[in-house]
């Protein structure tokens, strides 16, 4: 296994009964990449996620998720990755405090660790008078925001996105994009899912899924120019109304 | 006549000690066959704005009308007159397609046959899987099938809670060509959404945040009101050019914006000092057209934080 690579994945596939949901993919993310994973509802985006966080088992191919074997290594890919999703990210009938202790404590780090990493990220956030707060109290923005921190506080390799930033006001939407950057820049691989055609061009490459397979990947600036258009909102039209099958 | 009037309203939650205002005395009209956007993030207090409206909430304050009729006096004749498309699936998953418009064609004692040349468009797409039950249904289905449910007993003026929340561009931009043959059919449409980019598919649009109305224009009107210069402007390194826009005098916002950033100038001759020195700098830049997106945040700058 290179070691330049967070992610491999060779004819990656995954079948529930006759319907091939993901359909022998392959590509590569290197460290600290922030890698666009695109497709239409139900083109296999979340079953090809599952799978690379060791959370379904795929029916063929090869894949290495921070080195490790998503068919025989799924407990430490777990624990190596950080995962968040608009859908669910943290209990809302806790504090702030409370959440970040109780995903720290799961990811089995040190109480010294967690005490004095949660000081540091409460005054990074700037939530310090909010710490004992309940999180379903705070502004959406804000929560999305704790909630990103929270899957990075383990120091994972590997970051997972699945929509974060779904409902989300423009300027909060901006502010969670600076968090990815910085993030990458320490060196977090980065594998964000979006309906944001604007939030494409801040990848440094973009995956394209139809039909379970990956009809295009390159950078943002390389696929407006192969397909002729300006904006990845075009690419995204143009590759998507090709689909044959509409959704999960 | 309007479809709806809204006058002062106002909505609170939870106990006396720690209350939560989803709205701030919010007013607006909407002209009957209108196609009407309420734009907003979550937490805007669209989903509030809209269960007052369909009679299902009761606001502190102000007062609403719905097709002439009063959302509290009147909350039995609003509810056979609107159709709600909740933001939340809320048909009956253990019953099939049929069955579920069936069951809400009834309630209104009406038929399916009755109104089928309304939902015919949208509901012939799902008929095919009529027998398959409406929780095996996909994403786009669903929707589809609450949006004929929502239609099946002739509403005057319907509410859509966020249908595209969720969805991808392409199902998306559908799904608005379907409420533009609704709006044909003299249908009033109040319908609600995150993306600003939905906003150019309305005849009118009300920006929402914290429980009040940034503005209310047409699209375009909107767009017009952005008073400010916009450049956009790139180069190879963008977040060290994001940090040296904003600490520009000149510079009123910068943010990313795709493949650029825009740059809110404080006037033209700043803006013209600037483009001519990022040029000298191997930037691109160049006169941005405002977007409702550019409208938004600039508009979110006047508010109060919540």
């Amino acid at each position: 296994m290179q070691n330049d690579k967070a992610i491999q994945v060779e004819q990656l596939t995954k079948r529930f009964g006759d319907f091939t949901a993901v359909d022998a993919i392959s590509f590569e993310v290197n460290k600290g990449e922030i890698f666009g994973f695109l497709g239409a509802n139900g083109a296999g985006k979340t079953t090809a996620m599952r799978m690379l966080c060791g959370l379904s088992l795929p029916t063929s191919g090869k894949a290495a998720v921070a080195g490790f074997d998503v068919y025989k290594q799924t407990e430490h890919i777990k624990r190596n990755i950080g995962y968040m999703s608009q859908k669910f990210s943290l209990y809302e009938d806790l504090t702030v405090k409370e959440n970040i202790r109780l995903y720290a404590g799961i990811y089995g780090k040190s109480n010294a660790f967690i005490k004095e990493k949660t000081a540091r990220l409460l005054q990074q956030l700037h939530l310090e008078a909010e710490a004992n707060k309940l999180v379903g109290s705070l502004p959406l923005g804000w929560k999305q925001k704790l909630a990103f921190s929270v899957a990075v506080f383990h120091e994972p390799q590997i970051v997972f996105l699945d929509e974060p930033t779904g409902g989300v006001d423009p300027v909060t939407r901006r502010e969670f994009w600076n968090m990815i950057y910085h993030a990458a820049a320490e060196g977090v691989t980065i594998f964000v899912t979006t309906h944001y055609m604007d939030e494409a061009e801040y990848c440094n490459r973009v995956s394209i899924m139809v039909d379970g397979r990956i009809d295009a990947l390159d950078t943002p600036n390389a696929l407006k120019k192969q397909f002729n258009v300006t904006s990845m909102d075009e690419v995204f039209l143009h590759l998507a109304r090709k689909a044959t099958r509409s959704d999960n | 006549m309007k479809a709806v009037t809204v006058n002062n309203i106002v909505k609170k939650y939870g106990t006396k000690k720690e209350t939560v205002q989803a709205l701030h005395g919010i007013s607006f009209e909407v002209e009957q066959g209108a196609l009407y956007g309420i734009i907003g993030p979550d937490g805007a207090g669209k989903t509030s704005l809209f269960r007052i409206l369909t009679t299902l909430l009761l606001a502190e304050e102000g007062s609403a009308t719905v097709d002439g009729f009063d959302v509290v006096k009147d909350y039995k004749a609003i509810r056979k007159r609107v159709g709600y498309m909740p933001g939340r699936f809320s048909l009956y998953p253990d019953l099939t397609v049929e069955e579920n418009l069936e069951f809400f064609a009834t309630i209104f004692n009406t038929s399916i046959s009755e109104n089928y040349d309304l939902v015919k468009d949208i509901y012939s797409q799902i008929e095919p899987f009529k027998k398959r039950m409406a929780g095996k249904l996909s994403g786009g289905m669903k929707q589809k099938l609450a949006l004929s449910c929502a239609l099946i007993h002739r509403p005057s003026v319907l509410f859509l809670d966020e249908p595209t929340t969720g969805v991808d561009a392409v199902s998306r931009k559908e799904f608005w060509e379907m409420l533009k043959k609704l709006k044909q059919q003299g249908i009033t449409i109040l319908v609600s959404t995150p993306y600003m980019d939905e906003a150019g598919m309305c005849d009118t649009v009300a920006l929402m945040q914290n429980g009040r109305l940034l503005s209310v224009d047409t699209p375009q009107g909107t767009i017009n009101e952005f008073k400010h210069p916009l450049l956009a402007a790139r180069n190879s390194n963008m977040l060290q050019l994001l940090n040296d826009l904003k600490a520009d005098t000149g510079v009123v916002d910068a943010y990313p914006f795709g493949e650029y950033h825009h740059v809110v100038m404080q006037n033209g001759t700043e803006k013209a000092r600037l483009e001519q020195h990022l040029r000298q700098n191997n930037a691109e830049a160049f006169d941005a057209v405002p977007n409702i997106e550019d409208c938004f945040m600039a508009l979110m700058k006047n508010e109060p934080a919540k």
